[in-house]
């Protein structure tokens, strides 16, 4: 199927917020019924446990500029919610280069 | 192992819950992906970041990826417009505008908070939103190089400075490459006095986290000085206290 079918030919969505690495999480109050079959094939891939936008993308086979669409629609109907950071918690870069060092020197 | 897959199969049918994608989902559909495989994030993961692992066409970018990721790695593409479409669609050539390009990555989880995303793509582009998409938020990235083409180095070096992504370089040792001096090979690449540059095997798990290492150390060098000074080495216990995703950017 060509992305603009899935997509309602849109190539854009919503919210330009979503990146790569920013974490999904799919509500699991609310009804599937009416969702396309890629939102609802995209829920139920989030419903288990949370993953990020590449991983949505590269487990349902689509491009990411398409999964981002279809993401955007779904946190607009209160489907899909981004782990969002706590402003006043954030960690300087600094201290998250520091933890990736220390995490990564810990695999060895 | 008789009856454990029919039991699986009927889990994953009657239940929405057990996560096992409908019909037609390539990868994730084999029909365990229950959180318990290692699919999903840990359910404390707070921050995700990523590195990008650049180079030439066949330099060992996805077996790199593939050695360290703790997921089977995973491809997606995006789909990119080159700045200056516009005035190509004007002149009624349109299709040359855009390009494909496959993007391969992994993910790390390095503690009860904090994934790391590695994602591997090719570097000689200049198509600007592909770039602007995965450098924005990146710590860093590592450049993959082949001493049999270290030429071929240059055009993403390049893209990296002129995006301002501070990277270090990684000779990926292939068995039939010749043994170069590292002094010779960073005069041929013209790398800053600062800029690491290591030997890895792509291939290997230990050699390939090294690499990754000396990018990171060099990272945190780069922000000493600027930033938190205050930022103490010693708050190794401070997982717990609430880390934000910096990747996300409402702020």
């Amino acid at each position: 199927m060509r992305p603009y079918v899935v997509t309602d030919g849109r190539s854009h969505p919503t919210r330009n917020t979503l990146d790569l690495v920013t974490l999904l999480i799919a509500a699991d109050d609310l009804p599937l019924t009416g969702l396309s079959p890629e939102k609802r094939a995209l829920m139920e891939l989030c419903r288990p446990g949370a993953l990020s936008v590449a991983e949505v993308a590269g487990h349902l086979a689509l491009p990411v500029s398409v999964t981002k669409v279809l993401i955007a629609d779904l946190m607009d109907s209160g489907h899909i919610v981004t782990r969002a950071p706590i402003p006043s918690a954030r960690p300087s870069e600094t201290r998250i280069l520091q933890e990736v060092l220390d995490g990564l020197r810990a695999r060895l | 192992m008789g009856s454990a897959p029919a039991s699986e199969a009927a889990l994953s049918a009657g239940t929405p819950s057990a996560g096992s994608p409908s019909a037609g989902i390539p990868s994730a559909g084999a029909s365990s992906s229950g959180a318990s495989d290692g699919v999903y994030l840990a359910s404390g993961v707070q921050t995700a970041v990523k590195l990008l692992i650049v180079g030439h066409f066949a330099v060992g970018k996805t077996t790199f990826v593939g050695a360290l990721s703790e997921i089977r790695p995973l491809r997606t593409e995006e789909v990119m417009t080159q700045a200056g479409a516009l005035v190509d669609d004007l002149a009624g050539t349109k299709d040359k505008t855009t390009t494909t390009v496959a993007l391969d990555f992994g993910r790390l989880t390095l503690n009860d908070s904090l994934v790391l995303y590695l994602f591997g793509t090719p570097g000689q582009q200049r198509f600007t939103e592909l770039w602007q998409d995965m450098t924005r938020g990146a710590l860093g990235a590592l450049v993959l190089a082949d001493t049999r083409r270290l030429g071929q180095s240059f055009d993403v070096m390049g893209v990296l400075e002129e995006l301002g992504l501070p990277y270090a370089v990684a000779l990926n040792d292939f068995d039939d490459a010749p043994e170069h001096d590292l002094g010779e090979v960073r005069e041929a690449l013209d790398l800053l006095p600062e800029t690491p540059l290591v030997r890895c095997d792509a291939r290997d798990r230990i050699s390939s986290t090294h690499a990754l290492i000396a990018l990171v150390e060099y990272l945190l060098t780069r922000n000493a000085g600027s930033a938190d000074s205050s930022a103490d080495d010693s708050a190794d216990d401070s997982a717990g206290d609430g880390a934000g995703d910096s990747e996300l950017e409402h702020a």
